[in-house]
């Protein structure tokens, strides 16, 4: 167990550099929106989710409209959904506590690490964890010393700082390529999500791409490899 | 720090209700994938997931990002292809970037 949630530390500390990146970002915004550290510090723990943290410190204005933020975030979150359902092969055989308890500490990041490290057969349900672990550290790092800089970075849109989002995962998004078959499923994916951000509020285009190129890809072998399909 | 009694009892209930459906749907979509097939164009569809859904969050932002924004999540794309390293592909797509911001005020 020590050895899994220890290697899934590891393995997340190259993302966990643009985690810190794009968190400090956050810090600096919260800071600018007067939220206190330690109300940043809980934001982190419980919720864990950087994108929803985003939406709630650009939504954060007195009196708290907490039905609006907790929409926007329950849509900003659906991904989360499909994440969870992805991680079936991972939690195989693990019994429900496992499940609830595993749970809590999945961001993009470590998601993403697991489950390319998944393809190789590396992954387990501590790695996950350890994972987690690691992001969540660097969030809280990137995110409080945004907070403490807030007054004197004004502008670290300067430094690419918010590009580190973007950056990682698409290196992330690169370490799952599987080669040809991906082409379709990538390519639908980008299309459906770039036209629904245009059309839709908040992250719906997460949803919709995400399930689109998926189908494409449900869809494309079926019609040339059936008589292979022993997956 | 909003100064108030009562701010801070909302304060703490907005993300005491921001976790509380987070969490929900992380738990849940474990849960509910105990529920569908296995096999077949399903499995694909899962299989494919992960790698839409995460192209799906940044393609918006390399579309908006404009041209150098586009050059750097290129390089970072070839970079991962070539070495599998993920921070040093982050590294250079930040890089360029962060040059072209400052070169173009």
């Amino acid at each position: 167990m020590y050895k899994g949630i220890r290697s899934g530390f590891v393995a997340n500390l190259p993302v966990a550099a643009s985690v810190g990146a794009y968190g400090s970002v956050l810090g600096v915004l919260a800071a600018q929106k007067s939220i206190g550290w330690a109300e940043l510090l809980l934001m982190n723990l419980s919720i864990f989710a950087g994108s929803a943290q985003y939406v709630m410190v650009d939504m954060w204005m007195p009196p708290l409209p907490i039905v609006e933020i907790t929409l926007a975030v329950l849509i900003i979150n659906l991904r989360y959904m499909l994440i969870g359902a992805s991680l079936r092969p991972v939690f195989e055989g693990k019994s429900l506590i496992h499940k609830f308890a595993m749970m809590h500490f999945v961001a993009d990041e470590n998601w993403a690490v697991t489950m390319a490290a998944c393809r190789q057969g590396n992954a387990s349900t501590h790695f996950l964890f350890g994972g987690g672990l690691c992001v969540m550290s660097a969030w809280c790092f990137g995110t409080l010393l945004g907070h403490r800089l807030g007054a004197v970075i004004q502008n670290p849109e300067a430094y690419a700082l918010d590009f580190a989002f973007i950056a990682v995962f698409t290196a992330l998004t690169f370490s799952m390529w599987n080669g040809k078959k991906d082409i379709a499923p990538w390519l639908g994916a980008a299309a459906l999500a770039i036209i629904a951000e245009r059309l839709l509020p908040g992250k719906w285009y997460i949803v919709i791409g995400g399930i689109g190129g998926a189908l494409i890809s449900a869809g494309y072998e079926g019609k040339g490899e059936k008589n292979v399909d022993k997956s | 720090m909003l100064t108030n009694p009562d701010s801070h009892i909302t304060v703490l209930l907005t993300i005491g209700c921001a976790a509380l459906v987070t969490y929900s749907l992380r738990i849940g979509g474990l849960l509910l994938s105990d529920r569908l097939p296995q096999s077949g164009r399903f499995k694909r569809f899962m299989d494919a997931l992960p790698g839409t859904i995460l192209l799906s969050l940044i393609a918006p932002g390399i579309a908006s990002a404009g041209f150098w924004g586009g050059v750097g999540a290129l390089c970072t794309a070839i970079c991962t292809y070539k070495t599998r390293n993920v921070f040093l592909a982050m590294l250079i797509g930040v890089g360029i970037v962060a040059i072209s911001r400052q070169l173009s005020p």
